[in-house]
């Protein structure tokens, strides 16, 4: 399974080794020409205003969309997410505009906010350590997405056909199974 | 539910790798750095530059301007204390800056002893010339290094220098005997432990990005082309003649670093980089980089 990660800006590194350690191959994507070869593409964290804006520069809004439209699976974390999103909570122009969602930006406050914790994820058997960084919120889901995971009632990881988001980190830590489980989505899509 | 780990800290600066973060004066000139692509901005009443011509003490930013510039932008904002200024630490850390650099740009105020950053639950970025350095902030508690350089020269050469020395004392600790590696501790000045880690993994604990002098696009990818995990701008985009301009081309040439083409491009009618300064030329007390072991 030859997975992608979005290499404009980010934590690219971490998202290729965990993809690794779930057992794909992780490769960093540049160039939109790169979109063809691969099984699914992870949106990393990162600023989303720096990678949105990148995107839009070098063609990947269209070329991501044209992707996901052959039925392909995104994973977005935290600034990925973001980029899914189809509505923002502050107004902002949303960027992929693909996931039934309003997401609201640094929904936690600042970095002195951030936290890690343990959560529980549906479809994981036992808590995974989640990392919040700066994170974003998911405010409201549409009928089509399922919510896999909350944190005091607020979402912070969702699923709409082979779409997956999370609010938080799982490439900062050496829990790979959320990895696991996007790996799973590509094997069905092909 | 935990706050202020290091796996959040140093997360943070994971969050920046492949970016650019630009040194900013007013709430303005952030939104521009902000539009521009910056992945975070560092409020400064001076650029390192005015801060040369100006002399005498450079200290903390009045706290209006690093909360202009916090209201302005939805990117982190990060501020620079003194080496050793616990105080003025702990002020940004009240204003709710995303990360504090504890900088040789501003005058020391301390010339033995820096922060002890462990107890903060903001981030710090330090300044480091070589790998002795480097893991002694660390072990102080930085979350991120970067390059010294010399700051507000628009002159990448010690930014270079520190860079290669740095990646190159790396490779040469992957490559000692684990007897040989007790012996390196002692001569660099640092921690076993974390130099068993540089070791075994090959790269520094935490990011690294370059910074002091970075004047140019190119500037900006010859140092990711050495392996910095991203670049500080400091003078160089808003003492350049067209800083908008500036900043989107430094920020493509980051990303792209090795498509030297785009580079061409982006480089382009850029207008006058900020005027550069002769390293030589400079007298021993105006090098910040000296300052700060």
């Amino acid at each position: 399974m030859k997975i992608g990660v979005l290499a404009l800006q980010g934590a690219v590194a971490e998202h290729i080794r965990s993809i690794g350690l779930a057992g794909g191959q992780g490769v960093a994507v540049k160039r939109t020409e790169q979109l063809g070869e691969l099984d699914g593409l992870v949106i990393p964290g990162g600023e989303s205003t720096t990678i949105g804006k990148l995107m839009r520069q070098y063609g990947f809004i269209e070329a991501v969309r044209d992707f996901a439209s052959q039925g392909k699976p995104l994973f977005g974390t935290c600034a990925g997410l973001i980029v899914l999103a189809e509505r923002l909570e502050s107004g902002e122009e949303p960027h992929l505009s693909l996931m039934n969602m309003t997401v609201a930006r640094n929904a936690f406050g600042r970095q002195r906010e951030s936290f890690e914790t343990e959560l529980d994820v549906k479809g994981i058997d036992s808590p995974l350590r989640a990392v919040f960084i700066r994170a974003p919120l998911i405010k409201e889901v549409g009928e089509n997405v399922e919510v896999l995971s909350t944190y005091k009632g607020e979402i912070v990881a969702a699923k709409q056909d082979r779409l997956l988001v999370s609010s938080f980190h799982p490439e900062l830590t050496d829990d790979f199974r959320l990895h696991g489980l996007f790996l799973e989505m590509a094997r069905q899509a092909r | 539910m935990e706050t202020g780990t290091s796996r959040v800290k140093r997360g943070m600066a994971e969050m920046q790798k492949g970016g650019v973060i630009m040194d900013v004066m007013s709430a303005e000139q952030a939104k521009i750095a902000e539009a521009a692509g910056a992945t975070a901005v560092m409020a400064l009443e001076r650029v390192p530059s005015d801060i040369r011509a100006a002399g005498g003490v450079a200290r903390m930013a009045d706290p209006t301007i690093v909360e202009e510039v916090m209201k302005v932008v939805s990117i982190p904002v990060m501020a620079k204390a003194r080496i050793g200024h616990y105080v003025e630490a702990k002020v940004l850390e009240s204003l709710g800056v995303d990360y504090i650099d504890e900088s040789e740009v501003l005058t020391p105020a301390d010339e033995v002893f820096h922060i002890s950053k462990n107890e903060f639950t903001v981030p710090f970025v330090c300044g480091a010339k070589d790998l002795g350095e480097a893991l002694r902030r660390v072990q102080e508690g930085a979350s991120m290094l970067r390059t010294k350089g010399e700051p507000g020269t628009g002159n990448v050469v010690e930014a270079v220098r520190h860079l290669r020395l740095i990646m190159g004392q790396i490779r040469k600790v992957q490559n000692l005997s684990k007897d040989e590696l007790y012996h390196e501790a002692k001569t660099l000045g640092v921690p076993y432990d974390l130099l068993l880690g540089v070791h075994e993994t090959g790269r520094l604990p935490v990011v690294n990005f370059a910074a002091g002098g970075v004047a140019t696009p190119a500037d900006a990818a010859l140092m990711m082309h050495l392996g910095a995990d991203g670049v500080f701008v400091g003078s160089g985009i808003f003492k350049s003649e067209n800083p908008e301009k500036f900043a989107r081309a430094i920020v493509e040439a980051t990303t792209h670093y090795e498509d030297y083409g785009l580079i061409a491009r982006v480089s382009k009618n850029l207008g006058a980089p900020m005027k550069g300064i002769e390293i030589s030329k400079l007298e021993s007390s105006q090098r910040m980089q000296d300052r700060g072991i």
